[in-house]
């Protein structure tokens, strides 16, 4: 157990890993880029800067829904300091872009479909001179009305808003008995509101135009520099060696930078104007600048047997994609495939429906599809405990899913599924100690301004449980690439793979000291000068180039071995890595890997592929997902009834790790994704009316703060799993998945009230 | 018609880190965080809100912690202002840095500078905080990455290291 507010936090971690050299997997090593960060030297994308470089900055639509009659640009033409002007009709190649379909214009030609989807771009010498011009371009518009029912574009009621319709995706899943039933039957109806992921670093890059001026070099923030410079490239009509993608220094992503956001502007307006353009933006056009969580509205109906075990499960699902795909398509099978949470389920019979709209576009973010799915299922959890006369947690132990069981699309679960270990030690960490009588405001619901009696306070106990998919689904080939070099006992390593805070970089530099037996390890630049390493999202790096680094740096080490044994008349199977040395296991040759590699020149590079996925049948049959871990969640809350008003005490966890190879850095993912899932289920939203975002800023949207952060006690479930390569599961996702049903479960638990939907507001408790 | 530039043959100057900078041929709309990160070279300072809520810009203005964002750059030349690069000598690092590095406070970093500058303030003007008045004093710097729990860590090592010294 570990108590994540006290010094003794890493205690347990460091005890265990005192025997290990410092830096090699399972120690809290340091991360590379650590200095430099604490420093304020380290490299965002918006801190870099060129030699006559010009900004850039994107016009908007004003409106969710409109067609544009014409774009005069001659104002701005006459604003000094104005270099470049760009609209659709200045796109050299592809009009159009996106992850999954191409369906959104790189700027809005004959109609906009979004608050906020860019219409032209301008550069200049000065951010003010870019917003003047802007304001100076003028757009006719037609303004047509908005569909933002989802509903209205399932029912197909409404004029096509896109050529290619306004259903993005539908997909059943049908499993065994239709009719199945039991003498328990409980439904609810659930609703999530749109999240944003609100990484801290806006959108940035900087563009550098070839000399030649047929193309170009991207420094950017992104999560998938592969997938960008494919996009990039489209767009521009050049070949895709002609746009080289180097990392920029990227504050955060969540999901948020999956998709292309100002990589095309910025490009065009480089290679337009023959100058290096800077591009970033403010946190309102954060706002509009990326996709966010899908709102969703779920119906479930469970049935189960009269002592709570789970026959049938019904769900309809709905998420809104907004304006254009991204991966919409993505994020309904995740939502529809994890409708019966990590629980057994013989039959099933779920509709999951991926609308367009005129609301703003969503796409990927932490928890992709599932975060909703389970918000209801575990909604249905307790209502199903309180049929059947059982505890939370022993519906949950009852119903628990084991290594082997079938999910409801035939596949089975053949990940590690410590589920029952996840709900029992999670409910054996210490309770929080009572709110004291005399407590200070600031421990209160609601603080110091909108201070609760503390005479009205109620305590209330909520859980959660959840199972995540890792890495990519049906059928996608999802790989990495890493390169490894060894010379003169210094390991380089190279890849694609995109840090975006999560500490990747770390992760390889212990890989390499543990495989190889050196201390030093160079990491080459992060860019397009590698082959892929996928996208730094679906909790898949860890396992994925995790992979990658591990398999180049097992052939390098190959290589060294046969070198020395070559040299020493033995075979190479004889020989091992032991600490920092090479050593004959059955006789007495020890030489340090640095003499061993000096003069030689060991280099691979390596695909890492995990095992094949299939696409869905159409009764969302197939073995669609790679791998899975679970968590749990305890949520302690207080809470005022009369004002409405939370304060989130504690959040328990145990959580399926496979192996914590940074027990650290672990701990920085569980208590960073339980405050992302605390914003979503009290704090955070997205308010769209009409198609129109109202709080686009961080003014407004309201973002968890250091009085809003719960104490998190945590207890680390290592069970390795033999399908992943560093016996690791991505640890990325699962801590923001279940604690946002938990804490809604505890309101109900304090309150008696019925809440169905998250972020739940002070209305929704003291007005309903 | 063609608009004038927008730069002012205005020079203003300002004290940062000690040292003192002259700045010309500015508009004077710039904040203080655009002067430092555009025209200092003092990229340290970060802008994550524009509008004083997140703290990543947090800057020391004779001594008193505020967001750079909020400051009009030419509004500042008479103060004594301290950046994050201004902490500790070149490659150095002050306690707080190293117990941000040490506990795992850091993840993708965007917030951390801002969060440096407030705890060593905060830790000079409250030597030795409770958690209450940690949480609410950083409560303006928002981390998106770490849940803050890492952050607290940090916070309880730097007061229990310099309770330690002051007491040899």
């Amino acid at each position: 157990m570990t108590e994540a507010s006290a010094p003794a936090a890493t205690a347990t971690a460091t005890e265990t890993v005192t025997a290990l050299r410092p830096g090699v997997l399972g120690t809290n090593a340091a991360r590379p880029d650590g200095v430099p960060k604490v420093q304020g030297r380290f490299a965002f994308a918006n801190d870099l800067w060129a030699e006559n470089m010009l900004w850039g900055a994107t016009l908007r639509s004003p409106h969710p829904y409109a067609r544009i009659r014409s774009v005069d640009v001659t104002g701005a033409w006459k604003i000094a300091g104005v270099e470049a002007i760009v609209t659709a009709e200045d796109v050299p190649g592809q009009p159009t872009y996106g992850l999954i379909r191409q369906d959104q214009h790189v700027f809005a030609s004959a109609y906009v479909r979004y608050r906020g989807e860019p219409v032209a771009a301008v550069a200049a010498d000065h951010p003010e001179t870019c917003r003047r011009a802007l304001e100076a371009i003028v757009v006719d518009y037609e303004v047509l009305t908005p569909l933002t029912d989802p509903e209205e574009a399932i029912a197909g009621t409404r004029d096509r808003i896109h050529p290619d319709g306004n259903l993005i995706r539908h997909q059943r899943i049908l499993c065994g008995d239709p009719e199945a039933t039991g003498p328990i039957v409980v439904e609810g109806n659930y609703e999530m509101g749109m999240q944003d992921q609100a990484f801290l670093g806006p959108e940035a890059a900087l563009a550098v135009p070839d000399d030649d001026g047929a193309g170009l070099e991207l420094y950017i923030a992104t999560q998938w520099l592969h997938e960008d410079r494919k996009q990039v490239a489209a767009c521009l009509g050049l070949p895709e060696e002609r746009v080289r993608l180097v990392l920029g220094g990227v504050g955060g992503a969540f999901g948020a930078r999956e998709d292309i956001s100002l990589q095309v502007h910025c490009s065009l307006l480089a290679l337009r104007t023959g100058r290096p353009i800077k591009m970033q933006y403010g946190r309102e056009e954060s706002f509009y600048g990326h996709v966010h969580r899908h709102p969703a509205k779920i119906w479930m109906r469970h049935h189960a047997s009269a002592d709570g075990v789970i026959v049938k499960i019904e769900a309809r699902m709905v998420f809104d994609g907004g304006a254009y795909t991204s991966t919409s398509p993505a994020v309904l099978i995740n939502g529809v495939t994890h409708a019966q949470g990590p629980y057994r389920c013989p039959n099933a019979i779920v509709d999951g429906y991926a609308t367009r709209t005129n609301n703003p576009p969503c796409g990927a973010m932490r928890g992709f599809g599932v975060v909703q799915a389970c918000f209801a299922h575990e909604g249905q959890m307790d209502k199903l405990a309180a049929a059947a006369g059982l505890s939370p947690v022993e519906v949950r132990l009852r119903n628990a899913m084991r290594t082997g069981d079938p999910l409801i699309t035939g596949q089975p679960v053949d990940s590690v599924a410590p589920v029952e270990r996840c709900i029992r030690e999670t409910d054996a960490l210490p309770m929080p100690p009572d709110l004291p009588a005399d407590a200070d405001v600031l421990a209160l619901p609601g603080g110091s301004g909108r201070t609760a009696d503390r005479g009205h306070v109620v305590r209330g106990v909520g859980y959660g449980v959840a199972i995540k998919n890792l890495m990519y689904s049906e059928g996608f080939d999802d790989y990495s690439t890493a390169r490894c070099q060894l010379n003169d006992g210094v390991a380089t390593l190279k890849f694609a793979a995109a840090e975006v805070g999560q500490g990747f970089v770390m992760l390889a530099q212990q890989i390499a000291r543990s495989i190889l037996g050196v201390d030093e390890v160079m990491l080459d630049t992060i860019d397009t000068q590698i082959g892929s390493s996928g996208s730094t999202s679906a909790s898949r790096q860890t396992w994925i180039s995790g992979g990658a680094v591990d398999a180049a740096c097992r052939k390098v080490r190959e290589l060294l071995l046969e070198a020395v044994a070559e040299r020493h008349g033995m075979p190479a199977l004889q020989l091992a890595i032991e600490g920092t040395d090479v050593v004959d296991t059955i006789g007495s040759l020890r030489i340090p890997v640095a003499d061993a590699s000096a003069g030689l020149r060991l280099d691979e590079t390596v695909e890492y592929r995990h095992r094949a996925t299939e696409d869905l049948d159409e009764n969302g049959q197939g073995n669609c997902h790679v791998a899975f871990a679970f968590v749990a969640h305890r949520a302690v809350v207080d809470v005022d009834p009369e004002l409405g008003l939370v304060k989130v005490v504690q959040i328990a966890t145990a959580q399926d790790v496979g192996r914590a190879l940074n027990p650290l850095s672990v701990a920085g993912q569980i208590e960073g994704g339980i405050a992302q899932g605390l914003g979503l289920a009290v704090m955070e939203e997205i308010i769209v009316t009409d198609g129109m975002v109202r709080n686009a800023s961080f003014t407004d949207y309201l973002l968890p703060t250091t009085l809003d952060a719960p104490t998190v006690v945590f207890s680390l479930i290592e069970e390795p799993d033999p399908q992943a390569p560093l016996g690791a599961k991505g640890v990325g996702e699962p801590p923001c998945i279940s604690v946002t049903p938990a804490i809604a479960a505890a309101i109900r638990d304090a309150t008696g009230r019925d809440i169905g939907r998250v972020p739940v507001r002070p209305q929704d408790i003291c007005l309903s | 018609m063609t608009q004038e530039p927008i730069g002012s043959p205005e020079i203003y100057r300002l004290q940062v880190n000690g040292e003192s900078h002259d700045v010309q041929d500015a508009w004077l709309g710039e904040s203080l965080l655009y002067v430092l990160r555009e025209r200092l070279g003092l990229p340290g300072s970060k802008g994550a809100c524009e509008q004083g809520e997140c703290g990543s810009c947090t800057v020391l203005l004779d001594g008193a912690a505020v967001c750079a964002c909020l400051v009009m750059a030419a509004s500042a030349t008479d103060a004594d202002i301290v950046t994050v690069e201004g902490l500790a000598p070149d490659a150095a690092l002050t306690d707080v840095q190293a117990a941000f590095l040490d506990e795992g406070a850091v993840q993708c970093g965007f917030c951390t500078p801002g969060l440096i500058v407030a705890v060593h303030h905060l830790l000079e003007h409250n030597p030795e905080p409770s958690a209450l008045e940690t949480r609410e004093a950083l409560s303006g710097n928002i981390c998106r990455c770490t849940g803050y729990g890492r952050i607290f860590a940090a916070v309880d090592a730097v007061v229990a290291s310099r309770a330690d010294q002051a007491a040899r």
